[in-house]
């Protein structure tokens, strides 16, 4: 069972909030998504390598050159609140992820 | 109660490549903000990353450098969280599986010497930069974003504030050998987390850590660590029982003070980054790095010490720059005693970078010249005293020591054909000096060498000088 | 002037290099066609009309090549696939403003070969969903039945096709986003192998399982389009490096003696039993063109949608954490801390379904969920891969139906996100394993609904693909069925 209390965290880690009426509906549907995806402990997994590439690329890297990019004026124009070239945010207060 | 100390350090190494980690963006510094940019760099939707092949090359040298095994089958991860400078909401590390683990250095402290274990390292991203102002908003500024870094964890055996600091400085010494970093504190491009806790000497869990920021300097990383040691010990000698906080250091006040208090682990949601394929890397790309590896300060130490016959101390001071060792080993290679350019390196050269407030690459000294320079005192074409003058000469505009002293007239005259006479005519005028000598005063020899050099402006070869001197003092 | 139902690439191309059209006739017909069916049908968010005229004057001025096929053909683009200068939305409110500033890959190439953007389609927001419900801007309605979905994701890039306002479109696929709306569309749609096509510049759903695609009515346009995006891209660390056959070479072989299998777990009762008559047809048809047909088990076909939905929904949880609000996109109003800068942004701008991928994926990868959800899914995806590398050391081809029915009502799966999810099952096992599928017309149901038949090869094989469906296709009309829905006419 996944509780409001778990639902209400995720939601944090993910920076969503949904207020009463959406955090039972969603808990609700999680609680079915997560009942439905349970039944992968049926498989015994026991030694198999997970996978989490399918290409058939390995070792991909690339030369130490550099190349010009968009040029700021083109990267900037989609900022919502810009300054003298800078991204404008309100005042970062919480320290916690620095 | 006594109480043993475990501290923890986790340095953070820019490294020193063309390009970002994942974009292939200029790294540059003091640049307009958000210049060095691109799409990659700030996130935007359907943008991938590329690794920078040298910047995993440095980490691997790096890797090997510090007697760590490298991870031959790894992959990239990612760590998920939100904060301004870090445009994708997620830093593209290795978590799971760091590409070197379980390496040391030694280090020396009051002359004992001690192994500490490095846990693991590896590469990463760098974040932006955010800059708080007054009015209320703060200012995102990517250039940073994206810089390749090297982590290194060290295991929990460094247990004082000493050990620390000779840690960081042997670290600093050998990543810094490697060439993958310039490791300077000030510059940014070397930053230390610190992690400290006490516990009764016998007890065998840890105690409760404090991290400690804002420590700019290896100094302030010891002093900082024996405040918060002694803070610690206090605590707990009265009862009271440590908090897991985080702490800022004071460097004006050399205390630690309460940042915040950390309320359980953080959930940074790690999984395989599915854009970067995973890496099988073949032991001939490791060897060959290992093969590219410069010589490593430690061994050089040894080699000054039982080739050339330097103090211990001396192949210490030449050994801590790898600037430093390798003009050491080009002048020595130009055929200079490597004692002689020893000296001068401790004593004329030190002295004027710390005049100058200098690097030795930022002047014009280059080890053929110093070689030069010692090799016209050793075969008395300038003396000593005239090699100081061409030394200046030589390290601020780079001219050419033979060519210099033969320009100005510099050459010592050590020709007894052209010394006899000069000496013949300061005796014919100074003879109450010759009965002085003749009565025992040798005094009087000083006094009459001074005259020569005098009349030759100091270019007389004093060794010379003294031999006709001696015979033509017998002949009266 | 122009009926896209009665051509196809070839013929278009003919056409303009004979001048009996001009590249700017054919773009104002498309425009002029769309402008009469869009009001049902909703296949686009963005049109291009301005530029895309633009284009075809200078084309027309210099002249189309005769050696390029798909110069000056209009050509739709789902409107994840950034698009320089060109409005790409994700179908999501997070970024109904949002302008591109690069290109992705798979445009440098067709704007390289003269292909005309016509605008960019609907689609489920940021790909999540089967059936383009959860656009921002509106459904999609099924030219065949315009009360059905028109299946999803890409259903907007389908339905254009289906209706006849482009000749084939740009899809991608990252559970079944192509097929299954090829299917409930009658058109050919295919997937590649992951890596074969560039993902430089699409809007990441699962990393690791999303390909760029395309859909058209019949399967030589989509081996021409296919073979103008492929490639390794220097800007796609996990493109395949493998050289790209030219996929038109695979089109009038004969398949005698192809092996093909059937697993028996893609003919379940699941399964709607129209679907299952119209496969056993298509088997039927297969067999007598000489190809040999056998029945296969791949036991893990049911754990594989659990298993992708913790996979493609912990990819996206990460690849969606960067709309935030900071440097693009939309930013809640009134906001004045940075956590409600992120909180509001994100909870304002994304809709309900994906707000969902997001929780269960920040679920799976959370501490002390990661083992049992992340990597048990991980795990379970080796199972599947597994199965599929056994079965292709024997068989050329798999088969089976797109989906177990054919489209459903608009508004019918769309409260109940598991039985949704469960309509993915037969799409998605060739996501887990990397490699390449198509679907293909093969009937219709009673009700007069498209269905499709699937054929997966193993990984860099879609060769085998387009011949199969190429003989198929030549010994079958349904391809050449047209909606009841014309436009202007219905």
């Amino acid at each position: 069972m996944i509780s409001k209390e778990q639902v209400t965290h995720v939601a944090d880690l993910a920076r969503l909030e949904f207020d009463e009426a959406q955090l039972n509906n969603f808990t609700t549907q999680l609680d079915k998504i997560v009942d439905f995806v349970d039944q992968l402990n049926e498989v015994d997994t026991t030694g198999i390598e997970p996978t989490t590439h399918v290409t058939s690329a390995v070792n991909v890297f690339r030369d130490d050159v550099p190349q010009k990019g968009e040029g700021r004026a083109a990267l900037l124009k989609n900022v919502p609140e810009e300054r003298d070239g800078l991204i404008r945010v309100p005042a970062i207060i919480d320290k916690e992820e620095d | 109660m006594n109480f043993e100390t475990t501290i923890g350090l986790e340095v953070h190494v820019e490294l020193k490549t063309k390009t970002k980690m994942f974009s292939p963006s200029p790294v540059e510094f003091g640049d307009e903000p958000n210049t060095n940019t691109n799409v990659i760099d700030f996130g935007f939707p359907g943008v991938l990353p590329k690794v920078n092949k040298q910047a995993y090359r440095y980490g691997i040298m790096v890797a090997l450098a510090l007697n760590a095994n490298v991870t031959k089958d790894t992959h990239f991860d990612r760590k998920n969280y939100f904060y301004p400078d870090n445009p994708k909401a997620y830093q593209i590390t290795q978590f799971e599986k760091p590409l070197g683990t379980d390496g040391w250095v030694e280090i020396e402290v009051d002359g004992q010497k001690k192994k500490i274990g490095i846990a693991e390292l590896h590469v990463e991203e760098d974040a932006g930069k955010n800059t708080h102002s007054e009015d209320g908003y703060s200012y995102v500024d990517l250039n940073r974003q994206g810089t390749p870094l090297i982590e290194i964890v060290s295991k929990p055996d460094i247990a004082s504030p000493d050990e620390a600091y000779a840690y960081l400085e042997k670290l600093r010494q050998i990543v810094q050998f490697t060439g993958a970093s310039d490791v300077k504190m000030e510059e940014g491009s070397m930053r230390v987390d610190t992690n400290i806790s006490i516990r009764p000497i016998g007890q065998s869990e840890y105690g409760t850590k404090t991290e400690l920021k804002n420590l700019n300097s290896f100094n302030f990383v010891r002093q900082g660590l024996a405040y918060e040691e002694k803070r610690q010990s206090r605590i707990l000698m009265s009862g009271g029982s440590i908090r897991q906080e985080t702490r800022r250091y004071d460097d004006a006040t050399g205390q630690t003070y309460l940042m915040r208090v950390k309320e359980g682990s953080d959930d940074y949601r790690y999984f395989p980054e599915p854009d970067i394929p995973p890496f099988h890397l073949s032991d001939d790309w490791i060897n060959e790095i290992k093969a590219s590896i410069p010589e490593m300060p430690d061994k050089r130490r040894d080699r000054y010490v039982n080739d050339f016959g330097l103090p211990e101390y001396d192949a210490q001071v030449i050994t801590n720059t790898k600037e430093m060792s390798d003009f050491f080993d080009a002048a020595v290679n130009h055929n200079a005693d490597p004692k002689q350019v020893s000296n001068w390196l401790m004593g004329e050269v030190n002295a004027y970078l710390n005049e100058n407030k200098v690097d030795l690459p930022q002047t014009k000294l280059t080890p053929e010249n110093l070689a030069a320079m010692i090799n016209l005192i050793k075969d008395g074409t300038i003396s000593s005293k005239i090699a100081k003058k061409v030394f200046q000469e030589t390290i601020t505009n780079g001219t050419e020591p033979k060519k210099y002293v033969e320009d100005k007239g510099m050459v010592q005259l050590s020709d007894p054909a052209k010394l006899t006479p000069i000496v013949d005519g300061i005796l014919d005028s100074n003879q109450q000096s010759i009965d002085d000598f003749k009565n025992g005063k040798d005094r009087a020899v000083g006094f009459l060498i001074g005259q020569i050099m005098k009349q030759t402006r100091g270019k007389a070869n004093p060794k010379v000088v003294n031999q006709i001197l001696m015979t033509e003092l017998k002949k009266r | 002037m122009v009926d896209y139902f009665n051509e196809d690439i070839t013929s278009l191309h003919d056409k303009l290099v004979r001048k009996e059209i001009s590249v700017r006739q054919l773009v104002e017909a498309t425009y002029d066609y769309i402008d009469k069916t869009e009001g049902k049908v909703n296949a686009f968010i963005t049109l291009n009309k301005e530029a895309a005229l633009k284009q075809a004057d200078a084309l027309d001025e210099k002249g189309v090549d005769p050696d390029n096929l798909l110069s000056g053909i209009p050509l739709g683009i789902k409107d994840n696939i950034v698009t320089k200068g060109l409005k790409t939305t994700a179908a999501s409110h997070i970024l109904d403003n949002f302008m591109p500033v690069y290109n992705a890959t798979v445009m440098d190439k067709l704007d390289a070969l003269d292909t005309i953007t016509v605008g960019k389609t609907n689609m489920d927001e940021f790909a999540m969903g089967g059936s383009t419900e959860t656009s921002y801007f509106g459904k999609t309605h099924n030219p065949w039945n315009l009360d059905k979905v028109p299946g999803g994701s890409s259903g907007g890039s389908a339905a254009a096709v289906a209706a006849g306002e482009v000749i084939a479109a740009l899809g991608t696929d990252t559970g079944g986003s192509i097929r299954q709306p090829a299917a409930f569309n009658g058109i050919f749609g295919i997937k590649p192998t992951y890596g074969r096509v560039s993902r430089w510049g699409l809007m990441a759903f699962g990393s690791s399982l999303d390909q760029i695609g395309v859909m058209s009515r019949t399967i030589k346009d989509s081996a021409l389009v296919l073979n103008a995006i492929s490639g390794h891209d220097e800007h796609d660390g996990t493109s395949a490096a493998a050289d790209v056959p030219d996929f038109t070479a695979a089109l009038n072989q004969d398949i005698k003696g192809l092996k093909i299998a059937v697993p028996k777990e893609y003919m379940d009762e699941g399964v709607d039993d129209d679907v299952v008559s119209a496969i056993k047809a298509a088997i039927a048809t297969f067999e007598k063109l000489g190809a040999t047909v056998e029945e296969v088990t791949l036991p893990y076909t049911k754990y594989a949608v659990p298993a992708y939905y913790i996979i493609a929904s912990s990819e996206a949880s990460s690849n969606l954490q960067r709309y935030d609000g900071i440097r693009y996109g939309f930013r809640a109003k009134d906001v004045n801390s940075l956590k409600s800068v992120y909180v509001r942004s994100r909870s304002e701008g994304f809709g309900d379904e994906v707000k969902r991928r997001i929780m269960l994926g920040s679920f799976s990868l959370s501490a002390g969920y990661y083992d049992a959800y992340f990597k048990k899914a991980a795990q379970v995806r080796t199972l599947v891969k597994r199965d599929f590398d056994q079965l292709f050391e024997k068989y050329d081809l798999v088969l089976g139906p797109t989906a177990p029915t054919s489209a459903f009502g608009l508004g019918e799966k769309i409260t109940d996100p598991v039985t949704m999810y469960l309509n993915d099952i037969l799409t998605i096992p060739a996501n887990l394993a990397g490699i390449p599928a198509a679907s293909v017309p093969a009937g219709f149901s009673k009700d007069g609904l498209p269905i499709g038949v699937q054929l997966m090869a193993k990984a860099l094989d879609e060769a085998t693909i387009f011949k199969a469906a190429d003989a198929f296709e030549r010994h079958t009309d349904f391809h050449n069925q047209v909606p009841a829905f014309k436009g202007g006419q219905n």
